[in-house]
C-alpha cells in the first residue's frame, strides 16, 4: 500500500530508508489497526445474526464473497475515476462517457458475480445440510449486489469528489478508505436484506 | 487508459479479476458453512465478530508487501530471487511482524468489544486462536507471494498484476481454513 507511493513522492529527494523494518511495520500498524477497528463493524452484524447463519448455511457461503466484492467494485471505479483526475478529463456530470460507462460496468459485474454467487450458495448450502429454496438465496444474493452496485457508484463518486475538491491525492487515502467502507456497507446491506427475506 | 472506454471495455477488463475473488470467496465460504465450522461459530464467542477483521489485515498485511517487492524490482533495488539480501530479508521480517501483531490486536480489541456488549469470552482462547491463525497465515502468503512474484517477474509477468488476485485468493481461502485450524490447536491446548 505505502511502497508506490512513498516511491513517487520522493522521487527528486534523498531517499529515507523504505526498507528498514521500524519504518515499514510504523506505518503499516496503525493503518491495520485503524482498519481491524472498522471492520468490527461488519463483525458485530455478523454476530447479531449468529443464530440465522449457523442454522443457514447458504447464507455463510455468502458472506465472504459479499466482504471482497463490494471493495472489488470501489478500488476499479476509483483508480478509473482518479487516472481521469490526473489526466485533468474528470467532470462530475451525467454527461461523463467515463462516468456512465463505470457506472454500467459495475452494475453488470454486480449481476454476474450475485447470479453466480446465489445459485452457488444454494448449492453448497443445500450440501451442507441447509434448508433455503433457491429462490430465496438467489433473492437475497441479487438484490443485495445491486443494491450493494448502486452504493458502490455513489460512495466512490462522492469521495473522489471529495478528494479532489480537498486537494488530496485520491491514490492515497479514496481507495483504501472507499474499499473498505464498501466491503463492511457490503456485510450492512446483506443483512438489511436478510431481514426482509429470511 | 483515458477517456472513451465503454461499460463493455471496463467489464471485460475487470471480470477475470473479479471472478478470481468470487471463486476465493466460494471457497472460504464454503469452509465457514461446513458442520464443523458451525459448532465452532457456536461455541467461541468472538469467532464471527473478529473473522472481518481478521480477513481484510491479510490483504492489508500482504498486499502491501507485494507493492514493496514488485517496486524494488521495478527500481532494481532486488534481484528476482532468494538470497540474504537486507531490503528482502527486512519487508519480509516486517510483513510477519504487521500479521503477527495485527492478529493479536484484533483478538484484544474482539475480547473488549465481547465485554463491552456483555457477552462474555476468553482473552486467552481468542488470542490463541489468532496467533495459530496469524502464524500460518503469514508462513504461507510469504511463501507463496514470494515464489510467485520472483518466478512470474523472471518470465516477463508485471508483478503488480499478480499481487492482486495471489494476496485476495490466498487470504479468503486459507484465512477462514487457519481460523479453523487455531479453534482445533487453541481447543486440543486449553
Amino acid at each position: 500500500m505505502s511502497a508506490p507511493r512513498d516511491a513517487s513522492q520522493t522521487a527528486d529527494r534523498p531517499l529515507p530508508d523504505e526498507w528498514s523494518i521500524p519504518r515499514i511495520v510504523r506505518t503499516m500498524v496503525p493503518l491495520l489497526a485503524v482498519l481491524s477497528v472498522l471492520q468490527l463493524v461488519s463483525g458485530t452484524v455478523l454476530q447479531t445474526y449468529e443464530a440465522t447463519l449457523v442454522q443457514y448455511p447458504a447464507l455463510l457461503v455468502l458472506v465472504p464473497v459479499q466482504i471482497g466484492t463490494a471493495g472489488n467494485l470501489a478500488s476499479i471505479t476509483c483508480s478509473r475515476l482518479t487516472t481521469q483526475l490526473h489526466l485533468g478529463t474528470y467532470e462530475l456530470s451525467l454527461a461523463n462517457p467515463e462516468l456512465r460507462a463505470n457506472a454500467g460496468a459495475v452494475f453488470a459485474l454486480a449481476g454476474t458475480v450475485f447470479g453466480i454467487v446465489g445459485v452457488a450458495a444454494w448449492a453448497i448450502g443445500l450440501a451442507l445440510g441447509g434448508a433455503l429454496g433457491l429462490e430465496r438465496v438467489l433473492l437475497v444474493s441479487l438484490s443485495s449486489g445491486m443494491l450493494l452496485a448502486g452504493l458502490v457508484v455513489v460512495t466512490s463518486v462522492a469521495a473522489v469528489e471529495a478528494s479532489y475538491r480537498v486537494g488530496l491525492n485520491p491514490d492515497d487515502t479514496t481507495i483504501p478508505v472507499v474499499t473498505n467502507v464498501c466491503d463492511i456497507a457490503g456485510v450492512l446491506i446483506l443483512f438489511a436484506v436478510v431481514t426482509l427475506v429470511v | 487508459m483515458p477517456g472513451h472506454a465503454t461499460a463493455r471495455d471496463v467489464y471485460r477488463q475487470a471480470l477475470p479479476v473479479i471472478l478470481v475473488s468470487l471463486v476465493a470467496g466460494l471457497f472460504a465460504g464454503t469452509i465457514l458453512g461446513t458442520e464443523t465450522m458451525r459448532s465452532f461459530i457456536a461455541d467461541v464467542p468472538g469467532l464471527l465478530l473478529l473473522l472481518p477483521a481478521f480477513l481484510a489485515t491479510r490483504g492489508g498485511v500482504y498486499g502491501s508487501l507485494g507493492a514493496r517487492l514488485s517496486t524494488g524490482l521495478h527500481q532494481g533495488l532486488i534481484e528476482p530471487q532468494f538470497q540474504l539480501d537486507r531490503r528482502l530479508t527486512n519487508a519480509i521480517v516486517a510483513s510477519f511482524i504487521n500479521g503477527m501483531s495485527v492478529s493479536v490486536f484484533i483478538a484484544v480489541v474482539t475480547y473488549l468489544w465481547l465485554d463491552l456488549l456483555g457477552s462474555d469470552g476468553s482473552l486467552l482462547e481468542l488470542v490463541g486462536i489468532m496467533v495459530v491463525a496469524g502464524f500460518l497465515s503469514a508462513v504461507l502468503m510469504i511463501s507463496v507471494l514470494i515464489t510467485v512474484i520472483f518466478v512470474g517477474y523472471r518470465r516477463g509477468l508485471d508483478p503488480d498484476n499478480v499481487i492482486g488476485p495471489v494476496v485476495t485468493t490466498l487470504g479468503d481461502v486459507f484465512g477462514v481454513f487457519f481460523l479453523l485450524v487455531g479453534v482445533v490447536v487453541v481447543g486440543g491446548v486449553i
